[in-house]
C-alpha cells in the first residue's frame, strides 16, 4: 500500500458520476478509469486525489461505435478493444497497429483512450493518433459539455484544457475515405516504453500523386502535433523516394526536440527523421500500410 | 477517510470477505488479507509484471487496481492453476524448460501466459516475444521461457 488516503466513489450512471465529481472537484477530485498512469502516480505520491471516481461500472461507457461518419470513442474504450480492427475500412486497421505499441499486453486490457489524452504524456500513441486523425475531445460537466480540438486540448506535458469538475465522456475521430493510407511507426529501445519519438501520417492517392496528407510527430517535442509544412511539400505528388526523403529532413529541422540523460536533442531529431521516413515507406508499401 | 470498506471477493472461485481502505492495492489485499502470497509484489508501480493476474479473463497488474475495484469480479491467482499435486500444463512447462530459478517472477509469468493463450492459441513466435516483454525475469533469462510458451502451444496444437 503506498497511496494516499482518499474516498471512493463508485457510480453506476454517467450523471451520477458527474454530480459526485462536480462536489469533489475542489479537492482534487479525479476520474478512475483504466488507472494505468494515475495509480503508478499515486505510488509514487506524485498524486494524492482526496477522492477516486471509479467509472469502471457504468456500461453507457464501454467500448466504441460509428455514428455518421464519426468513430466514437467512449470513456471506457481500452487500448485492447482496439486489437482487433473496431471498424472496416483504413482506420480500423490503422488503430490496431498504433494500439500494438501502447506499453504492455495486460496494461491495454485496462488502460483507456480516453484516459492517453486526459494523461497527455508526450509520448502517448493516442494523443498523437487523436491530433493527427483531427479528432474531438467531449468534455463533460453536471448539466453540459462541449467539443474540443484534440490539438487544441493538449497544451503540454500532463497538461490540457480539462477543468477540475469535467471528464472526457468520448473521443471523436473522423472516419476517413475507404481508400485512405496510412503508416506508424514508433522507434523504442525497450518494448513498451515511452518512446523517444514516433510518427503517423495518413493520406489518399489519386492518379498518382498524394493528397490530403496529415503527418504527425509524437513523443519528440512537449506535445504531439502535425507538421503543416510537411504536408504541403507533400501534398499533390507523388510520393517518391526523393519525397520521403525531402520530408523527413524537414520534419526533424522543424522540431523542438525535449532532452533527457540518455537522448539528447540531436540524436531525438536523427530518431524523428527516420520514424517520420518509416512511416511515410509504410503508407507508401502497402494499401492498408502494415 | 480511513474508513473501512467491506468486500467480498471471488478468488479462484472461492469467497473471501474482507475489510479494507480504498487505497490498498488488490495485490496487497490478495496477500495480506487473504493470505494468497503466490502473487508476488515488486515494483508496486506496474513495471515489473510479478504481481500479473487474470480478471474476468484478462491479464491484469494487481498493483494498478484498488481492491473495491474487483468486487464483483472473478480473479484468478497462481493458487488456482494446480489441481491438488497436478500442475497445470503451463506450470509443467516452465519445469520442463527450466523456466525459473528464483521463481519471484513465476506466478505473474504463468497468470499472464494463461490469459494471454485464451485469446492468441496460436501465436506466431514475435507474439510470443512481444507478450513476454510486459514481465521481467531476473535470473534465467527469457530463452527457456519462450521454450516453455511453445511447448504449451504445441500441446494445445
Amino acid at each position: 500500500m503506498k497511496a494516499a488516503p482518499f474516498t471512493y466513489h463508485r457510480p453506476g450512471k454517467l450523471e451520477e458520476a458527474l454530480d459526485i465529481l462536480s462536489r469533489v472537484a475542489g479537492q482534487d477530485g479525479r476520474i478512475i478509469a483504466g488507472g494505468q498512469s494515475l495509480v503508478p502516480m499515486m505510488a509514487l505520491r506524485l498524486a494524492q486525489p482526496a477522492h477516486l471516481v471509479d467509472i469502471n461500472e457504468i456500461a453507457s461507457l464501454r467500448g466504441t461505435g460509428v455514428e455518421r461518419q464519426t468513430l466514437v470513442i467512449r470513456a471506457l474504450a481500452r487500448h485492447a478493444d482496439f486489437h482487433q480492427p473496431a471498424l472496416t475500412g483504413p482506420l480500423g486497421p490503422l488503430l490496431a497497429t498504433v494500439a500494438q505499441n501502447i506499453a504492455h499486453y495486460p496494461i491495454r486490457q485496462r488502460g483507456t483512450f480516453c484516459g492517453s489524452l486526459a494523461h497527455a504524456d508526450p509520448a502517448s500513441e493516442w494523443c498523437l493518433a487523436a491530433v493527427t486523425l483531427g479528432g474531438t475531445v467531449i468534455a463533460r460537466r453536471r448539466g453540459g459539455a462541449r467539443e474540443i480540438p484534440a490539438g487544441e486540448f493538449i497544451q503540454g506535458p500532463l497538461t490540457t484544457t480539462l477543468e477540475p469538475d469535467e471528464m472526457i465522456s468520448a473521443v471523436h475521430l473522423p472516419v476517413p475515405d475507404q481508400t485512405g493510407r496510412f503508416g506508424f511507426y514508433e522507434f523504442n529501445r525497450r518494448a513498451g516504453d515511452f518512446a523517444p519519438a514516433m510518427s503517423l501520417v495518413t493520406f489518399t492517392v489519386q492518379d498518382e500523386t498524394v493528397t490530403q496528407v496529415r503527418l504527425g510527430v509524437g513523443g519528440a517535442e512537449e506535445t504531439p502535433r502535425r507538421l503543416s509544412q510537411v504536408e504541403e511539400a507533400l501534398n499533390n505528388k507523388p510520393l517518391t523516394d526523393a519525397q520521403i526523403r525531402m520530408a523527413s529532413e524537414l520534419a526533424a529541422s522543424l522540431i523542438t526536440p525535449l532532452e533527457d540523460a540518455l537522448i539528447p536533442q540531436d540524436y531525438r531529431r536523427q530518431i524523428v527523421k527516420t520514424a517520420v521516413r518509416r512511416a511515410l515507406e509504410a503508407a507508401q508499401g502497402s494499401r492498408h500500410g502494415q | 477517510m480511513d474508513s473501512k470498506i467491506a468486500l467480498r471477493l471471488d478468488i479462484n472461485s472461492r469467497d473471501y470477505h474482507v475489510n479494507v481502505e480504498a487505497r490498498q492495492t488488490l495485490a496487497d489485499v490478495i496477500r495480506e488479507e487473504c493470505g494468497l502470497t503466490g502473487t508476488r509484489v515488486g515494483c508496486e508501480h506496474g513495471v515489473c509484471g510479478s504481481c500479473t493476474i487474470v480478471v474476468d479473463g484478462a491479464p491484469v497488474r494487481a498493483c494498478l487496481m484498488f481492491a473495491p475495484q474487483a468486487e464483483g469480479k472473478k480473479i484468478r491467482t497462481i493458487e488456482g492453476m494446480a489441481e491438488g499435486d497436478d500442475l497445470h500444463p503451463i506450470q509443467r512447462a516452465f519445469s520442463d524448460n527450466h523456466a525459473l530459478q528464483c521463481g519471484f517472477c513465476t506466478p505473474g509469468f504463468i497468470m499472464l501466459i494463461a490469459a494471454w493463450l485464451e485469446q492468441n492459441p496460436a501465436p506466431a513466435d514475435g507474439e510470443i516475444t512481444g507478450m513476454l516483454s510486459a514481465n521481467l525475469c531476473r535470473c534465467t533469462g527469457y530463452r527457456n521461457i519462450f521454450r516453455a510458451v511453445k511447448q504449451i502451444v504445441a500441446e494445445l496444437g
